[in-house]
Protein backbone atom coordinates (compact mmCIF):
# COMPACT_ATOMS: atom_id res chain seq x y z
CA UNK A 1 0.00 0.00 0.00
CA UNK A 2 0.71 3.35 -0.78
CA UNK A 3 0.11 6.93 1.15
CA UNK A 4 -0.90 9.89 -1.05
CA UNK A 5 -2.40 12.73 -0.04
CA UNK A 6 -4.38 14.79 -2.88
CA UNK A 7 -6.62 17.32 -3.23
CA UNK A 8 -9.96 16.66 -5.03
CA UNK A 9 -12.59 19.83 -5.74
CA UNK A 10 -10.73 21.24 -2.94
CA UNK A 11 -10.51 18.79 -0.09
CA UNK A 12 -7.45 17.52 0.88
CA UNK A 13 -7.42 13.40 1.23
CA UNK A 14 -5.26 11.04 2.96
CA UNK A 15 -5.32 8.02 1.46
CA UNK A 16 -3.55 4.32 1.91
CA UNK A 17 -3.67 2.78 -1.82
CA UNK A 18 -2.79 -0.16 -3.91
CA UNK A 19 -0.61 1.15 -6.44
CA UNK A 20 -2.68 -0.67 -9.42
CA UNK A 21 -5.30 1.77 -8.51
CA UNK A 22 -6.49 3.78 -11.41
CA UNK A 23 -7.70 7.24 -10.25
CA UNK A 24 -10.95 6.22 -11.83
CA UNK A 25 -11.48 3.53 -9.00
CA UNK A 26 -10.16 5.83 -6.35
CA UNK A 27 -12.48 8.66 -6.91
CA UNK A 28 -15.19 6.35 -7.55
CA UNK A 29 -14.84 3.29 -4.77
CA UNK A 30 -12.97 5.26 -2.15
CA UNK A 31 -14.30 8.99 -2.23
CA UNK A 32 -18.21 7.79 -3.75
CA UNK A 33 -17.65 10.25 -6.02
CA UNK A 34 -18.80 8.39 -8.51
CA UNK A 35 -20.33 11.30 -11.23
CA UNK A 36 -16.67 10.37 -13.38
CA UNK A 37 -17.90 7.35 -15.10
CA UNK A 38 -16.09 4.46 -16.36
CA UNK A 39 -17.35 3.52 -19.95
CA UNK A 40 -14.35 2.13 -22.23
CA UNK A 41 -11.26 1.80 -19.23
CA UNK A 42 -8.93 1.88 -21.97
CA UNK A 43 -8.47 5.80 -22.75
CA UNK A 44 -11.07 6.34 -25.53
CA UNK A 45 -14.28 7.53 -24.49
CA UNK A 46 -13.54 9.97 -22.26
CA UNK A 47 -16.13 9.07 -19.77
CA UNK A 48 -13.91 9.43 -17.17
CA UNK A 49 -12.60 12.80 -17.45
CA UNK A 50 -11.15 14.67 -14.74
CA UNK A 51 -8.66 17.44 -14.21
CA UNK A 52 -5.82 16.91 -13.01
CA UNK A 53 -3.61 20.54 -12.30
CA UNK A 54 -6.18 22.34 -14.81
CA UNK A 55 -5.88 19.50 -17.38
CA UNK A 56 -7.91 16.97 -18.76
CA UNK A 57 -7.05 13.47 -18.16
CA UNK A 58 -8.17 9.78 -18.60
CA UNK A 59 -8.98 8.98 -14.75
CA UNK A 60 -8.56 5.25 -16.23
CA UNK A 61 -5.25 5.76 -17.39
CA UNK A 62 -3.85 7.21 -14.39
CA UNK A 63 -2.78 5.52 -11.53
CA UNK A 64 -3.47 7.13 -7.94
CA UNK A 65 0.05 6.65 -6.68
CA UNK A 66 0.99 9.26 -9.30
CA UNK A 67 -1.22 11.59 -7.97
CA UNK A 68 0.36 12.71 -4.61
CA UNK A 69 0.28 16.13 -4.23
CA UNK A 70 -1.99 16.78 -7.31
CA UNK A 71 -4.99 18.63 -7.18
CA UNK A 72 -7.89 17.41 -9.29
CA UNK A 73 -11.55 17.78 -10.26
CA UNK A 74 -14.40 16.26 -11.13
CA UNK A 75 -18.01 16.93 -12.21
CA UNK A 76 -18.82 17.11 -8.89
CA UNK A 77 -16.48 20.00 -8.40
CA UNK A 78 -17.82 22.34 -11.40
CA UNK A 79 -20.63 23.48 -9.70
CA UNK A 80 -19.93 25.91 -7.13
CA UNK A 81 -22.55 26.10 -3.53
CA UNK A 82 -25.25 24.30 -5.27
CA UNK A 83 -25.34 26.31 -7.99
CA UNK A 84 -24.72 24.77 -11.82
CA UNK A 85 -21.71 26.30 -13.33
CA UNK A 86 -22.79 28.17 -17.24
CA UNK A 87 -21.51 24.41 -19.10
CA UNK A 88 -24.16 22.41 -17.01
CA UNK A 89 -26.74 24.80 -17.78
CA UNK A 90 -25.98 25.38 -21.31
CA UNK A 91 -26.33 21.13 -21.34
CA UNK A 92 -29.43 21.28 -19.85
CA UNK A 93 -31.01 24.05 -22.04
CA UNK A 94 -29.75 22.95 -25.77
CA UNK A 95 -30.79 19.45 -24.38
CA UNK A 96 -27.35 17.89 -25.38
CA UNK A 97 -27.88 15.04 -23.72
CA UNK A 98 -29.81 11.67 -23.79
CA UNK A 99 -28.73 9.29 -21.38
CA UNK A 100 -26.02 11.02 -19.60
CA UNK A 101 -23.47 8.79 -19.01
CA UNK A 102 -21.01 11.02 -20.91
CA UNK A 103 -22.15 13.91 -19.95
CA UNK A 104 -19.49 14.79 -16.94
CA UNK A 105 -17.04 13.72 -18.71
CA UNK A 106 -18.10 16.51 -21.31
CA UNK A 107 -18.93 18.74 -18.71
CA UNK A 108 -15.48 18.69 -17.67
CA UNK A 109 -13.82 19.01 -21.17
CA UNK A 110 -15.49 21.95 -21.76
CA UNK A 111 -15.05 24.06 -18.83
CA UNK A 112 -11.30 23.16 -19.49
CA UNK A 113 -11.90 24.02 -22.93
CA UNK A 114 -13.65 27.27 -22.29
CA UNK A 115 -10.85 28.10 -19.41
CA UNK A 116 -8.34 27.72 -22.18
CA UNK A 117 -10.43 29.78 -24.73
CA UNK A 118 -13.27 31.43 -24.40
CA UNK A 119 -14.87 31.82 -27.73
CA UNK A 120 -13.44 28.81 -29.24
CA UNK A 121 -14.43 28.45 -33.46
CA UNK A 122 -16.51 25.34 -34.15
CA UNK A 123 -13.43 22.78 -35.16
CA UNK A 124 -12.18 23.88 -32.31
CA UNK A 125 -14.97 22.64 -30.28
CA UNK A 126 -15.34 19.72 -32.43
CA UNK A 127 -11.29 18.92 -32.03
CA UNK A 128 -11.12 19.46 -28.26
CA UNK A 129 -13.93 17.08 -27.67
CA UNK A 130 -12.84 14.76 -29.63
CA UNK A 131 -11.74 12.64 -27.06
CA UNK A 132 -15.33 12.20 -24.98
CA UNK A 133 -17.72 10.20 -27.26
CA UNK A 134 -21.13 10.24 -26.85
CA UNK A 135 -23.57 7.42 -28.63
CA UNK A 136 -26.45 8.89 -28.26
CA UNK A 137 -27.04 12.80 -29.44
CA UNK A 138 -25.14 12.67 -32.57
CA UNK A 139 -23.18 16.04 -30.99
CA UNK A 140 -25.11 18.67 -32.45
CA UNK A 141 -26.45 19.97 -29.62
CA UNK A 142 -23.57 19.50 -27.58
CA UNK A 143 -21.71 22.09 -29.74
CA UNK A 144 -24.35 24.42 -28.84
CA UNK A 145 -24.30 23.76 -25.66
CA UNK A 146 -20.62 24.14 -25.64
CA UNK A 147 -21.09 27.52 -28.11
CA UNK A 148 -24.29 28.97 -25.73
CA UNK A 149 -21.82 28.34 -22.82
CA UNK A 150 -19.01 30.04 -23.80
CA UNK A 151 -21.12 33.02 -24.70
CA UNK A 152 -22.95 32.98 -21.41
CA UNK A 153 -19.46 32.82 -19.55
CA UNK A 154 -18.36 35.87 -21.98
CA UNK A 155 -21.02 37.63 -20.86
CA UNK B 1 -4.93 -4.87 -13.10
CA UNK B 2 -1.79 -7.00 -11.99
CA UNK B 3 -0.28 -6.33 -8.77
CA UNK B 4 3.43 -4.23 -9.10
CA UNK B 5 5.29 -1.62 -6.56
CA UNK B 6 5.49 1.47 -7.40
CA UNK B 7 8.61 4.09 -7.20
CA UNK B 8 7.91 8.30 -7.58
CA UNK B 9 12.00 9.01 -8.05
CA UNK B 10 13.18 12.87 -8.00
CA UNK B 11 16.30 12.22 -9.30
CA UNK B 12 17.74 10.43 -11.91
CA UNK B 13 20.38 8.66 -9.81
CA UNK B 14 17.47 7.24 -7.83
CA UNK B 15 15.46 6.34 -11.00
CA UNK B 16 18.39 4.38 -12.39
CA UNK B 17 19.22 2.60 -9.02
CA UNK B 18 15.34 1.41 -9.39
CA UNK B 19 15.89 0.45 -12.44
CA UNK B 20 19.29 -1.71 -12.00
CA UNK B 21 16.81 -3.94 -10.05
CA UNK B 22 15.74 -7.55 -11.09
CA UNK B 23 12.49 -8.40 -12.30
CA UNK B 24 10.87 -6.35 -15.12
CA UNK B 25 10.61 -2.51 -13.91
CA UNK B 26 8.32 -0.09 -16.31
CA UNK B 27 8.84 3.33 -16.22
CA UNK B 28 5.41 5.61 -16.37
CA UNK B 29 5.20 8.44 -18.54
CA UNK B 30 1.48 9.75 -18.97
CA UNK B 31 0.32 5.85 -18.95
CA UNK B 32 -1.69 6.48 -21.86
CA UNK B 33 -0.04 3.06 -23.43
CA UNK B 34 1.68 0.86 -20.08
CA UNK B 35 -1.23 1.47 -17.51
CA UNK B 36 -3.82 0.00 -20.68
CA UNK B 37 -0.87 -2.70 -21.76
CA UNK B 38 -0.87 -3.58 -18.09
CA UNK B 39 -4.22 -3.80 -17.78
CA UNK B 40 -5.36 -6.05 -20.94
CA UNK B 41 -1.80 -8.21 -19.73
CA UNK B 42 0.61 -6.73 -23.14
CA UNK B 43 2.79 -6.15 -20.79
CA UNK B 44 4.17 -7.16 -17.50
CA UNK B 45 5.96 -5.15 -14.78
CA UNK B 46 7.42 -5.92 -11.16
CA UNK B 47 7.29 -2.38 -10.56
CA UNK B 48 6.58 0.68 -12.38
CA UNK B 49 8.75 3.76 -11.70
CA UNK B 50 7.06 7.37 -12.07
CA UNK B 51 9.75 9.07 -13.78
CA UNK B 52 7.64 12.36 -14.44
CA UNK B 53 9.22 14.36 -11.19
CA UNK B 54 12.81 13.84 -12.48
CA UNK B 55 13.73 17.65 -13.84
CA UNK B 56 16.06 16.61 -16.19
CA UNK B 57 13.43 14.35 -17.95
CA UNK B 58 11.01 17.24 -17.47
CA UNK B 59 13.40 19.56 -19.82
CA UNK B 60 12.23 21.72 -22.79
CA UNK B 61 14.85 24.05 -23.81
CA UNK B 62 16.67 25.53 -26.83
CA UNK B 63 20.73 24.94 -26.72
CA UNK B 64 23.30 25.69 -28.62
CA UNK B 65 23.53 22.37 -30.23
CA UNK B 66 19.84 21.99 -30.29
CA UNK B 67 16.26 21.35 -28.98
CA UNK B 68 16.22 19.58 -25.58
CA UNK B 69 13.28 17.31 -24.45
CA UNK B 70 13.11 15.63 -21.85
CA UNK B 71 11.47 11.89 -21.97
CA UNK B 72 8.41 12.83 -19.63
CA UNK B 73 7.46 16.06 -20.90
CA UNK B 74 4.26 16.24 -22.22
CA UNK B 75 2.90 16.66 -26.13
CA UNK B 76 0.81 19.41 -25.07
CA UNK B 77 3.72 21.46 -23.78
CA UNK B 78 6.24 20.43 -26.73
CA UNK B 79 3.16 20.68 -29.19
CA UNK B 80 2.50 24.14 -28.05
CA UNK B 81 6.40 25.79 -27.67
CA UNK B 82 7.75 28.06 -29.66
CA UNK B 83 10.59 26.83 -30.34
CA UNK B 84 8.90 23.76 -31.95
CA UNK B 85 6.81 25.52 -33.69
CA UNK B 86 9.15 27.75 -35.55
CA UNK B 87 11.95 25.30 -36.31
CA UNK B 88 10.43 21.45 -35.54
CA UNK B 89 6.82 22.09 -37.40
CA UNK B 90 6.67 18.78 -37.88
CA UNK B 91 6.77 17.44 -34.77
CA UNK B 92 4.33 19.94 -33.28
CA UNK B 93 2.31 18.85 -35.96
CA UNK B 94 2.54 14.84 -34.64
CA UNK B 95 2.54 16.01 -30.56
CA UNK B 96 -1.34 17.72 -31.20
CA UNK B 97 -2.90 14.50 -33.48
CA UNK B 98 -2.18 11.66 -30.98
CA UNK B 99 -5.22 10.55 -29.44
CA UNK B 100 -7.20 12.99 -27.51
CA UNK B 101 -6.82 16.28 -25.73
CA UNK B 102 -7.03 14.27 -22.31
CA UNK B 103 -4.11 11.88 -23.74
CA UNK B 104 -1.81 14.73 -25.21
CA UNK B 105 -2.43 16.35 -21.67
CA UNK B 106 -0.46 13.35 -19.82
CA UNK B 107 1.38 11.49 -22.38
CA UNK B 108 5.13 12.26 -22.75
CA UNK B 109 7.40 12.12 -25.65
CA UNK B 110 9.64 9.49 -24.65
CA UNK B 111 7.15 7.23 -24.09
CA UNK B 112 5.66 7.53 -27.30
CA UNK B 113 9.37 6.72 -28.32
CA UNK B 114 10.00 3.99 -25.75
CA UNK B 115 6.61 2.45 -26.88
CA UNK B 116 7.82 1.76 -29.97
CA UNK B 117 4.87 0.99 -32.13
CA UNK B 118 5.45 1.35 -35.69
CA UNK B 119 2.94 3.51 -35.98
CA UNK B 120 4.12 5.80 -33.67
CA UNK B 121 3.07 9.30 -34.86
CA UNK B 122 5.75 11.24 -33.28
CA UNK B 123 8.48 9.07 -34.77
CA UNK B 124 8.54 9.91 -38.19
CA UNK B 125 8.97 13.23 -37.37
CA UNK B 126 11.58 13.14 -34.94
CA UNK B 127 13.72 10.94 -37.58
CA UNK B 128 13.03 13.96 -39.89
CA UNK B 129 15.30 16.08 -37.33
CA UNK B 130 18.35 13.76 -37.20
CA UNK B 131 17.08 13.43 -33.58
CA UNK B 132 19.39 11.84 -31.28
CA UNK B 133 18.24 9.89 -27.81
CA UNK B 134 20.31 10.57 -24.67
CA UNK B 135 19.96 7.13 -22.25
CA UNK B 136 21.41 6.77 -19.09
CA UNK B 137 21.86 3.68 -16.90
CA UNK B 138 23.52 3.40 -13.29
CA UNK B 139 27.04 2.58 -15.37
CA UNK B 140 26.68 5.53 -17.41
CA UNK B 141 25.02 7.49 -20.64
CA UNK B 142 25.07 6.95 -23.90
CA UNK B 143 24.11 8.61 -27.53
CA UNK B 144 22.44 6.46 -29.94
CA UNK B 145 20.94 8.24 -33.12
CA UNK B 146 17.17 7.44 -32.87
CA UNK B 147 17.25 5.80 -36.57
CA UNK B 148 19.13 3.09 -35.00
CA UNK B 149 16.88 2.94 -31.23
CA UNK B 150 13.77 0.48 -32.60
CA UNK B 151 14.42 -3.23 -32.98
CA UNK B 152 10.66 -4.27 -33.50
CA UNK B 153 7.31 -3.83 -33.13
CA UNK B 154 7.69 -2.63 -28.95
CA UNK B 155 10.79 -3.12 -28.91
CA UNK B 156 13.68 -0.87 -28.79
CA UNK B 157 17.49 -1.41 -28.32
CA UNK B 158 17.54 0.05 -24.76
CA UNK B 159 19.31 -2.83 -22.48
CA UNK B 160 18.10 -4.11 -19.03
CA UNK B 161 18.43 -0.58 -16.49
CA UNK B 162 18.75 1.37 -19.06
CA UNK B 163 16.21 4.41 -19.68
CA UNK B 164 15.72 7.16 -22.15
CA UNK B 165 16.64 10.51 -20.28
CA UNK B 166 16.26 13.20 -23.40
CA UNK B 167 15.78 13.50 -27.52
CA UNK B 168 18.33 15.95 -29.42
CA UNK B 169 17.24 17.76 -32.34
CA UNK B 170 20.00 19.29 -33.87
CA UNK B 171 19.47 23.15 -34.83
CA UNK B 172 16.97 23.72 -37.63
CA UNK B 173 19.23 25.45 -39.90
CA UNK B 174 18.13 28.37 -42.19
CA UNK B 175 15.40 27.89 -44.90
CA UNK B 176 14.22 24.33 -43.74
CA UNK B 177 10.95 23.14 -42.76
CA UNK B 178 9.20 19.93 -41.69
CA UNK B 179 6.00 18.26 -41.98
CA UNK B 180 3.92 15.30 -40.58
CA UNK B 181 0.79 14.14 -41.78
CA UNK B 182 -0.94 10.48 -41.25
CA UNK B 183 -3.94 9.14 -42.77
CA UNK B 184 -6.75 8.03 -41.02
CA UNK B 185 -10.59 6.96 -42.26
CA UNK B 186 -11.94 9.63 -39.45
CA UNK B 187 -10.26 13.13 -37.94
CA UNK B 188 -9.44 12.44 -34.71
CA UNK B 189 -8.76 9.38 -32.26
CA UNK B 190 -6.93 6.95 -34.41
CA UNK B 191 -3.85 4.88 -35.25
CA UNK B 192 -1.74 5.89 -38.52
CA UNK B 193 -2.31 3.89 -41.26
CA UNK B 194 0.24 5.49 -42.66
CA UNK B 195 2.40 8.21 -41.40
CA UNK B 196 5.25 10.33 -42.98
CA UNK B 197 7.49 12.84 -41.56
CA UNK B 198 9.36 15.20 -43.98
CA UNK B 199 12.07 17.97 -43.65
CA UNK B 200 13.70 20.07 -46.38
CA UNK B 201 16.84 22.48 -46.48
CA UNK B 202 17.05 24.80 -49.45
CA UNK B 203 19.78 26.42 -51.10
CA UNK B 204 20.36 28.79 -53.58
CA UNK B 205 18.34 28.72 -56.55
CA UNK B 206 15.91 26.22 -54.71
CA UNK B 207 17.89 23.72 -54.79
CA UNK B 208 17.42 20.68 -52.25
CA UNK B 209 20.42 20.66 -49.56
CA UNK B 210 19.24 18.37 -47.45
CA UNK B 211 16.19 15.94 -47.42
CA UNK B 212 15.29 13.67 -44.52
CA UNK B 213 11.80 11.31 -45.43
CA UNK B 214 10.73 9.05 -42.82
CA UNK B 215 7.93 6.78 -42.65
CA UNK B 216 5.06 5.03 -39.72
CA UNK B 217 3.03 2.04 -40.23
CA UNK B 218 4.54 0.41 -43.36
CA UNK B 219 7.51 -2.14 -41.58
CA UNK B 220 8.31 -3.34 -38.36
CA UNK B 221 9.61 -0.23 -37.39
CA UNK B 222 9.29 3.38 -38.32
CA UNK B 223 12.03 4.07 -40.76
CA UNK B 224 13.97 6.75 -43.17
CA UNK B 225 12.90 6.47 -46.96
CA UNK B 226 16.66 6.83 -47.89
CA UNK B 227 16.33 6.35 -51.34
CA UNK B 228 13.39 9.29 -51.67
CA UNK B 229 15.88 11.57 -49.53
CA UNK B 230 19.00 11.03 -52.02
CA UNK B 231 16.39 11.78 -55.63
CA UNK B 232 15.90 15.51 -53.59
CA UNK B 233 19.55 16.03 -52.46
CA UNK B 234 21.26 18.09 -54.92
CA UNK B 235 18.64 18.71 -57.56
CA UNK B 236 16.44 21.66 -58.18
CA UNK B 237 12.96 21.42 -56.16
CA UNK B 238 10.26 21.00 -59.04
CA UNK B 239 6.87 19.36 -58.33
CA UNK B 240 7.81 16.71 -60.99
CA UNK B 241 10.95 16.28 -58.38
CA UNK B 242 8.44 15.69 -55.34
CA UNK B 243 6.19 12.86 -57.44
CA UNK B 244 9.87 11.27 -58.45
CA UNK B 245 10.74 11.28 -54.58
CA UNK B 246 7.28 10.30 -53.47
CA UNK B 247 7.35 7.23 -55.80
CA UNK B 248 10.88 6.90 -54.25
CA UNK B 249 9.23 6.73 -50.70
CA UNK B 250 7.54 3.71 -51.58
CA UNK B 251 10.73 1.59 -51.91
CA UNK B 252 11.22 1.57 -47.93
CA UNK B 253 7.63 0.40 -47.04
CA UNK B 254 7.53 -3.20 -46.55
CA UNK B 255 3.63 -2.98 -44.92
CA UNK B 256 1.76 -5.62 -44.28
CA UNK B 257 -2.11 -6.10 -44.78
CA UNK B 258 -3.99 -6.00 -41.37
CA UNK B 259 -7.56 -4.20 -40.42
CA UNK B 260 -6.29 -0.49 -40.99
CA UNK B 261 -5.21 -1.32 -44.80
CA UNK B 262 -3.77 -3.51 -47.46
CA UNK B 263 -0.34 -3.58 -48.08
CA UNK B 264 -1.28 -1.79 -51.61
CA UNK B 265 -3.57 0.75 -50.15
CA UNK B 266 -0.66 1.69 -47.44
CA UNK B 267 1.91 1.67 -50.11
CA UNK B 268 -0.27 4.00 -52.35
CA UNK B 269 -0.88 6.45 -49.09
CA UNK B 270 3.18 6.57 -48.92
CA UNK B 271 3.12 8.00 -52.37
CA UNK B 272 0.53 10.57 -51.32
CA UNK B 273 1.42 11.68 -47.91
CA UNK B 274 5.27 11.88 -48.95
CA UNK B 275 4.37 14.14 -51.88
CA UNK B 276 1.49 16.39 -49.53
CA UNK B 277 4.24 16.85 -46.42
CA UNK B 278 6.87 17.75 -49.21
CA UNK B 279 4.55 20.21 -50.22
CA UNK B 280 3.88 21.86 -46.84
CA UNK B 281 7.59 21.75 -46.12
CA UNK B 282 8.27 23.65 -49.48
CA UNK B 283 5.54 25.76 -48.56
CA UNK B 284 6.79 26.69 -44.87
CA UNK B 285 10.26 28.07 -46.16
CA UNK B 286 8.73 30.21 -48.35
CA UNK B 287 6.26 31.43 -46.13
Amino acid sequence: MKHISMTVNGDQHELLIDPSWTLLETLRDRLRLTGTKEGCSNGNCGACTVMINGRTANACLVLAAEMGGNEITTVEGIATQGKLNPVQEAFIKDGALQCGFCTPGFIVSTTALLQRDPDPSEEEIRTRLAGNLCRCTGYDKIIMAVEDAAAMLRG
Amino acid sequence: MPDFDFAQPTSLDEALSLFAADGEVRALVGGTDIVDQLKTGRRNADMVVDVKRIPELQRLEVEDDGLHIGAARSLTDIGEFPAVLAGYKGLSDSAVLIGSWQIQNRAGLGGNVCNAAPSGDTIPALLSHDTKAIVASSSGRREIELSDFFAGPGQTVLQKGEILVELILPTSPANSASSYLRFIPRNEMDIAVVGVGTFLQLGSGNTVEKARIALASVAPTPVRARAAEEVLEGNVLSDDLIETAAMAAVEAATPITDVRGSAEYRRELVKVLTRRTLGIARDRISS
